[in-house]
């Protein structure tokens, strides 16, 4: 049975002059228990919207999203977020004050809260940096925090909306390893949102291929089979794989700069 | 060692920059002006030692602060939690945006005469108008920092687990705390200005009181001795603001 189930799931906006914007029509989407999937589109296709929905951010118009078979109503703390930019965080709390967090509004003694905050900041890498501030931090070391503060709050769900897309290339490669690795220890189910092919083929087990918007649905989902030491550049699994990625996207690509050149 | 040199860099600077002002009245009031009605810095310091030796200036220096002060906690009282709960909630704010956008508009030097026939000359009107002139500004400045929160702030909060009433203690309110403290800080600046006005007007002591009393008998150093004060006090007010901001936005943000 799938973990998280997305069935003819369709998201209109409305604007105040009455105009609307259908985003996203007959969205399909299963996710497994331990799955790594990256839905990988156009910008402005909805993927964000398809998160944000699954988040409980938005709500959706049309059709079915359930979570372990119930529906949702709005957030909460098994669906963890990683957002893109760093205004997420809270300025006034140490990054080990971040971290704990969740742990905090659970009413979780201090002791363990310290505990188990040290725990993921380690695991993140920051270790000796908890009574730093974010405005003290480099961006890469505040997405870690990110990470780590939904770590901290053990989700069932990671929903990771490009969570490295502000990060120079250097960074986003050492994350997305990072991420692997913490990804391989705790086998959480992660969505992940990203317009980057490489990026899909590095993390995902599966990627989910989406259509230009509006009206966006998936177009496809491809198996990504390859080990760790598979997912580098010149490895052919790899490149067969982005080949495929590629070929479905290509057409998409062209359609959304169509439509938006007219 | 860095942070300190730049303290001494400050505090030199201060003592400097208030050296070259006593000089520049110096220097205009003996050589240019040359008029009784423009005492040099020296006199009036005399006279300051003078009225604190017989301690009128104390006195009076203690009546306008505590109207300052009770008007100014009465004032933000009030302002914080209506600021909060206008930026919270929408139709808290469409019921109240009317009043303040209203009120805001009346300055308190022009709610002066209303006040007295009101509550008389003494302390009842001068809360009042310090409570008046501070409600504004903090309410608005509070609600407009409520407004500013990112929404991934709020975002973030939900899916870690937090509850509404969470939300507004440990998102809200520090994420509003520094507008909190700006507001604060431009109403202590109109208290100054309204205590005076209106003490001026229509009161029984004050630094106002003391300005118009001193018009009478035109004790010219008297009236600077109490220029001389307010300037000093609202000073040091706004530093304790800025450092009270500073203190506590500083450390997370280094534009505060």
């Amino acid at each position: 049975m799938p973990l998280i189930e997305l069935s003819d799931v369709g998201k209109t906006y409305r604007s105040m002059r009455g105009a609307s914007y259908q985003a996203l029509k007959d969205f399909n989407l299963q996710i497994e228990p331990g799955e790594f999937l990256c839905l990988l589109g156009t910008s402005g296709c909805g993927k964000t919207t398809v998160l944000n929905m699954v988040a409980g951010f938005e709500k959706h118009t049309e059709g079915r999203i359930t979570v372990h078979d119930r529906p949702l109503s709005g957030p909460a703390a098994d669906r963890g977020v990683v957002f893109q930019g760093d205004d997420s965080l809270y300025p006034w709390l140490s990054a080990l004050g971040n971290i704990e967090f969740g742990l905090r509004m659970a009413g979780i003694p201090r002791k363990e809260r310290h505990e188990r905050a040290h725990y993921y900041l380690e695991l993140v890498g920051l270790k000796g940096q908890g009574h730093k501030h974010p405005a003290e931090l480099s961006g890469g070391m505040k997405q870690r925090i990110q990470i780590a503060r939904v770590l901290a709050n053990e989700p069932e769900i990671l929903l990771m909306d490009e969570p490295f897309g502000a990060l120079d290339a250097q960074t986003r490669s050492v994350m997305q390893k990072e991420l692997l690795s913490i990804w391989a220890a705790t086998r959480k189910t992660v969505l992940f949102i990203t317009h980057d092919i490489d990026e899909a083929v590095t993390l995902a087990t599966r990627i989910g291929v989406m259509h230009a918007g509006p009206a966006s649905k998936l177009k496809a989902t491809i198996d990504v089979d390859l080990t760790t030491e598979q997912r580098d550049r010149t490895n052919d699994g790899y490149v067969t794989v982005y080949r495929q990625v590629h070929a479905l996207l290509r057409d998409e690509v062209a359609i959304a700069m169509k439509r938006a050149s007219s | 060692m860095n942070n300190r040199l730049d303290v001494l860099y400050r505090i030199g600077g201060y003592i400097c920059g208030f050296a070259l002002l006593f000089a520049i009245w110096h220097i205009a009031a003996v050589y240019f002006v040359r008029s009784i009605l423009f005492p040099p810095p020296g006199r009036v310091i005399l006279k300051a030692i003078e009225l604190l030796q017989d301690g009128t200036l104390q006195e009076q220096v203690a009546v306008s602060l505590r109207r300052i002060m009770t008007g100014f906690a009465g004032g933000a009282a009030i302002g914080i939690p209506l600021g909060l709960a206008i930026g919270s909630f929408r139709p808290v704010r469409y019921l109240l945006e009317p009043f303040t956008e209203f009120f805001r508009f009346i300055p308190a030097t022009a709610m002066i005469t209303v006040a007295v026939i009101w509550f008389g000359i003494g302390e009842g009107s001068k809360i009042f108008l310090i409570i008046y002139t501070t409600v504004f500004i903090v309410t608005l400045n509070t609600a407009a920092g409520v407004g500013a929160i990112s929404p991934n702030k709020i975002r973030a909060a939900r899916s870690m687990g937090a509850s509404t009433r969470q939300l507004f203690l440990y998102v809200a309110l520090p994420a509003t705390a520094p507008h909190i403290l700006t507001g604060m800080r431009l109403a202590m600046g109109n208290s100054f200005v309204t205590i005076v006005a209106a003490e001026l007007i229509a009161a029984n002591a004050g630094l106002g009181k003391m300005i118009w009393d001193a018009r009478l008998y035109m004790l010219v150093d008297q009236i600077f001795v109490a220029l001389l004060t307010l300037g000093l006090l609202g000073f040091t007010a706004d530093r304790l603001f800025r450092w009270g901001i500073y203190a506590f936005a500083g450390r997370f943000s280094p534009t505060a």
